[in-house]
């Protein structure tokens, strides 16, 4: 098995934790191997359940720190906002594909400051970017403070950084820190 | 398999289509790399996520059973698209991106595509870290 003295620096050594290092990591991957089956068996459920418990045992030594969810009912309001601004951004670019000429299109690079601090809130905020409208995250800068989105169509560039921080950024900000 | 299923999984199958045809077509027409990255990241999600509806509605009715197969590429296809698009603006950048001119000054530090953070490197720049 792996070097389990290396799975968690920073917090207190328990039996609990040795044997499962990531709680939510193991439920999602029993979930999702139950749904790629398409059907339920007992037999299913213990190869998930082995699943769910040696992967996560495995690869603890990539994960030293446990990302900290602070409030599921706004993960779950944030997934249903974003998968509502999704279908909203799909309309957005499909119209300025067809309608505007490539000429009159607005690009440009903007610099997004960021308040948000831990690795897995600017993954998820940078994700959220590259699935909205009109923006994709192109880089991080070297000390982890800015983001740098492209913008397919942008008038008002300052307007736009200040929306991606109002309506994604403060909502990430709420469920992780 | 009643006639309502049948219009409602057409419907969803066209509308697919549609938006897939459409991030093709950005492709074509915008003029640059950045441009055109936006057309498959958006455009083709909602193409996909209506075949994906479509297939789902359709084992509905013809298996009566649940399929959820379907939810499983829509998550796949959501974590996959945004670190598909970030390798590839990454790539752009370091091959057609000048740092000094087109691009935002973040900082006291540059862009982690040209610089290294603080502490990673010992001097040698533009060295992949593993």
């Amino acid at each position: 098995m792996t070097d389990m003295n290396e799975a968690s620096l920073e917090q207190p050594e328990t039996p609990a934790r040795r044997l499962f290092p990531h709680p939510l990591l193991s439920f999602v991957l029993v979930v999702v191997w139950i749904l790629l089956q398409n059907s339920f068996s007992f037999a299913h459920l213990l190869l998930a359940l082995f699943l769910g418990w040696g992967i996560p045992c495995l690869t603890a030594s990539f994960w030293p720190t446990r990302p900290h969810i602070r409030s599921y009912r706004k993960a779950l309001a944030y997934t249903l906002l974003v998968c509502g601004d999704i279908v909203v951004a799909n309309l957005t670019v499909a119209k300025l594909i067809l309608f505007r000429s490539p000429g009159s299109l607005h690009t440009c690079w903007v610099r997004v400051p960021l308040d948000l601090t831990t690795p897995e809130a600017i993954t998820l905020f940078a994700g959220t970017i590259t699935m909205t409208p009109g923006t994709v995250s192109a880089d991080l800068s070297a000390d982890g403070r800015s983001l740098l989105v492209h913008c397919l169509d942008a008038p008002d560039p300052e307007g736009t950084v200040a929306m991606m921080k109002t309506r994604y950024e403060a909502r990430v900000k709420e469920i992780f820190e | 398999m009643n006639i309502v299923l049948e219009v409602l999984v057409s419907v969803l199958i066209v509308i697919g289509a549609g938006f897939v045809l459409v991030g093709s077509w950005g492709m074509v027409r915008l003029p640059d790399l950045m441009s055109r990255l936006h057309a498959p990241t958006k455009a083709t999600t909602l193409g996909v996520g209506g075949a994906l509806l479509a297939s789902m509605f359709f084992f509905f009715g013809v298996n009566k059973t649940l399929s959820v197969h379907e939810l499983l590429i829509t998550l796949f296809l959501f974590l996959s698209a945004p670190i598909t698009a970030h390798f590839l603006s990454k790539a752009y950048m370091h091959r057609h991106v000048d740092p000094e001119k087109t691009l935002p000054r973040p900082g006291r530090l540059g862009w982690s595509t040209y610089e290294a953070a603080p502490g990673a490197g010992d001097g040698q720049q533009n060295e992949e870290q593993s």
